[in-house]
């Protein structure tokens, strides 16, 4: 087969195989088996980034617990930038679909006697995080993958990177992709695309985040006309390891872990997270949101409290007087990534650790029902913004989030494949568009003497130095400046790599380029932002602004950069107030 | 912080190269890389054309598998350090054909997978309104040890009898197929001892034991091919004394 050729037709083409994508291809599988549904992925589906997910999923199942006390904790948590009614729908949906996945065989901890076990989690009132020790999406995700074996009218695509949405006349009909192992550019047709691609993590210097996580969904929507919503709201983990970034669960502060700074001070009682308890108190100290808890880091900091380390200021995460017996039964991943990664066991030894940038609370703007606004796009996940989590995601709302509207955005996708016509004769120019950018601009650019790392890694500390945990207007602007010139380099850096077969210096160039956009969008939504709102915080606009940004930023491209729009926070029952935690 | 430490790797472009070549970088020996680090070392600084698997960095996603110095091994936990004074030698997994540079085809392993059934297989499904499945904390242990697998590969690297016969079906997928057949949810495990009964499927191995040696998670696939050919040996009596109804 030769490039620009169409592989094959599809009526529902989901692009990304974590949690959000395999769940909407078996909801549809099991909703129409005669649709052709297909899943295509940059990775084997195993190997996506749902997989590092560690501490859990909230879900209510507890007696003591209530829907709406999980509703209040989501919006309070979001700063009141959630939606109203699309929260309500995942706190009411979340539990029947842990449920479906306890069912599909995935190893939930249990109680003695034998009912899945809950554990607290950060800024939630209520035990109602649901864990399979501190490995949940690994488990999620093999249960998910596993089951979707059994349905064989889903095709996969395995190791196939999409570059491109073909669109005509406002609607879409599928993509083009480079099959990586032989290097063809190909179109997979399909009546309806759901992206599923998860974060952007790679965007920044330091992340938990996978390297996969280059924001491939969000950027293929926004150059495809859709707009990118609330893209300055990243959420920085209070709890990596320096150096290499590996996230640290919050369920170690959920069973009881303490953080400490230089003088073995729990000093989150300084910021109004509440007082010390021997043992953890909901929505208090140590469970507050990673919002609070990652500035309250800075603020130690500049006091001069944290320690010194060869990668940066770090506080200590103190595990200590939790005991063996419990690490090795609550948190066994935990001690295995201390132990291999610092050389330290966290039974006798702090762990140190600094805040790291871990979800991107922004994505593809969808519906309810992950629609986005360009026919037959749909989107679910880290990808989507739908949104649940406004300013500020909770920890243990993103692993069902992606089983809610993966499901909901398969469930549509399928009902609009099902009347929607299939692609116009005209999409052929716009593959043979996409096979010259991808073979005479970026492979056939002479090599130079920048490279996709050099343009990344400006990238990458461009973006640390502007949209940080503390932002300012001077920073953001500069930063701008900054990306611009990258853009303009990143179009003619060329690749060295020849060869068609697993050519991966094309992937990062082709990734680079879809992670400038983005960064464009965090830098152009953040600037005009004036107030300090969840993970958004402005030196010079200190207090948050109901009046002029209870409203979602939508970034739509335009030539000149990103076009910031606004659009009024969906509020039902829960009028704007004060985030209270610890009090 | 100065020192080297030098890397000596498998080159091969389907292109340009009839066999596998070698090909030496010195890169940084420093006390937090690993070999995944070094060879990232290579790619953004060095040769760009050097193409390697990898993604979470941390030991969950199963990607980076490789052989080093002769061992398969996770090459994102696998410090140079241990390595010092050098060389290193990094090489594709073994066992697998090379597509190119240190990635290797796992087509075989992908289209095994489901041969052995890894699902819950159920006589009757109950409806999500009625809850959740009873498990006890001890009968979640019974699997979930051969519930940690995360495909990466490095048991079938090590497998000599998959090395001799591709058919085998292999350690990850039969431990996957103890998982399920050993979760209190499930009932399908006729079903695959059906799959597993046959030539290719656990009876290939001579148990040499060298897949559990090198899984990096402990999940045992010898010990799961052991107790399937326990399964399989018990089966056979009974079909031998048995009426068809009784077994």
């Amino acid at each position: 087969m030769s490039d620009g050729q169409v592989v094959a037709a599809h009526d529902v083409l989901l692009v990304g195989g974590g949690a959000a994508g395999l769940r909407a291809a078996i909801a549809i599988a099991e909703t129409d088996p005669g649709l052709r549904v297909a899943v295509v992925s940059k990775v084997y589906p195993m190997r996506s980034h749902t997989v590092s997910a560690e501490g859990g999923a909230a879900g209510v199942i507890a007696a003591d617990d209530s829907i709406d006390e999980h509703i209040y904790d989501t919006i309070s948590g979001s700063d009141w930038l959630g939606d109203q009614d699309a929260i309500e729908a995942f706190v009411h949906e979340a539990p029947r679909e842990l449920l479906r996945l306890e069912h599909w065989g995935c190893p939930w901890s249990r109680q003695p006697d034998g009912h899945v076990a809950v554990r607290a989690f950060g800024g939630m009132k209520k035990m109602r995080t649901w864990y399979a020790a501190d490995k949940t999406g690994f488990h999620m995700l093999h249960a998910l993958f596993q089951t979707s074996l059994k349905y064989d009218e889903v095709v996969r695509y395995d190791e196939w990177l999409v570059t491109r949405l073909l669109v005509d006349d406002g609607r879409v009909h599928g993509v083009v992709a480079v099959e990586l192992n032989t290097g063809r550019v190909q179109a997979i047709t399909a009546k309806a695309v759901v992206l599923a691609t998860g974060g952007c993590g790679k965007v920044f210097p330091f992340t938990t985040n996978a390297n996969i996580n280059t924001g491939d969904g969000m950027a293929l929507a926004y150059r495809a006309g859709a707009p990118l919503k609330d893209m300055e709201f990243v959420q920085y983990h209070p709890t990596g390891l320096p150096f290499t970034g590996i996230l640290i669960t919050e369920a170690t502060r959920a069973e009881g872990a303490w953080l400490v700074n230089k003088d073995g001070y729990r000093y989150l009682q300084d910021y109004d997270l509440g007082t010390p308890t021997p043992t953890p108190e909901l929505r208090s100290m140590e469970l507050g949101p990673r919002d609070r808890l990652s500035q309250a880091f800075v603020h130690e900091e500049e006091k001069g409290r944290t320690i010194d380390s060869p990668y940066g200021s770090v506080v200590h995460l103190d595990l200590r007087h939790l005991g063996a017996k419990l690490i090795d039964s609550r948190l066994p991943f935990v001690r295995e990534l201390c132990l291999k990664y610092e050389r330290i066991d966290p039974v006798t030894d702090l762990i140190p650790v600094r805040p790291v940038v871990h979800y991107m609370m922004g994505g593809v703007h969808t519906d309810i029902d992950g629609a986005t606004p360009l026919a037959g796009l749909f989107a679910a996940g880290e990808t989507a913004c739908v949104t649940i989590n406004g300013a500020n995601r909770l920890g243990s709302n993103s692993l069902p989030e992606c089983l809610v509207f993966g499901a909901r955005a398969g469930r549509a996708a399928a009902e609009y494949a099902a009347t929607a016509p299939g692609p116009p004769a005209t999409i052929a120019a716009q593959v043979a568009d996409e096979v010259r950018r991808i073979e005479r601009d970026v492979m056939g650019s002479p090599p130079r003497t920048d490279s996709v790392a050099a343009i990344r890694g400006e990238m990458q500390e461009t973006m640390e130095a502007a949209a940080g945990i503390y932002r300012n207007g001077t920073a953001m602007t500069k930063g701008i400046d900054v990306l611009r010139g990258l853009q303009e380099r990143v179009t003619r850096v060329g690749v060295r790599d020849t060869s068609r077969t697993w050519n991966t210096e094309l992937v990062a160039a082709l990734e680079v380029a879809n992670m400038l956009d983005i960064a464009e969008c965090i830098l152009a939504s953040g600037l005009q932002r004036e107030e300090s709102r969840g993970a958004h915080q402005r030196t010079d606009h200190p207090a948050r602004d109901d009046e002029r940004f209870l409203t979602h930023h939508l970034a739509y491209r335009d030539e000149d950069g990103p076009l910031v729009r606004r659009l009024p926070v969906t509020v039902t029952r829960w009028a704007p107030g004060e985030r209270v935690y610890g009090r | 912080m100065d020192e080297n430490i030098r890397l000596q790797v498998t080159r091969y472009r389907p292109d340009k190269d009839t066999v596998p070549g070698w090909q030496e970088y010195d890169v940084p020996l420093r006390k937090e890389w690993t070999v995944l680090d070094g060879l990232n070392h290579v790619k953004n600084e060095v040769d760009t054309t050097l193409a390697f698997r990898w993604s979470c960095r941390m030991g969950i996603c199963g990607s980076c598998g490789m052989n080093v110095n002769g061992e398969p091994r996770l090459t994102c936990a696998t410090f140079l350090s241990d390595y010092a004074p050098g060389p290193v030698t990094v090489e594709p997994l073994g066992n697998f054909p090379i597509v190119r540079d240190l990635v290797v085809d796992i087509g075989d392993f992908m289209a095994k997978l489901p041969r052995v059934k890894p699902w819950i297989i159920r006589d009757e499904e109950k409806s999500v309104d009625d809850g959740e499945y009873l498990q006890t904390p001890e009968e979640l242990d019974a699997y979930k040890q051969f519930s940690m697998c995360i495909n990466c590969m490095l048991c079938y690297a090590a497998c000599p009898v998959y090395g001799l016969d591709p058919d085998f079906v292999g350690p990850a997928a039969i431990a996957l197929a103890e998982r399920y057949d050993l979760d209190s949810r499930d009932q399908g495990a006729r079903e695959r001892l059906d799959v597993l009964i046959e030539h290719e499927g656990v009876w290939g191995c001579t148990f040499v034991g060298e897949c559990t040696r090198v899984c990096p998670k402990h999940v045992d696939p010898a010990g799961a091919i052991q107790r399937y050919k326990l399964k399989a040996a018990q089966e056979s009596v009974k079909m031998f004394l048995l009426p068809r109804a009784f077994r």
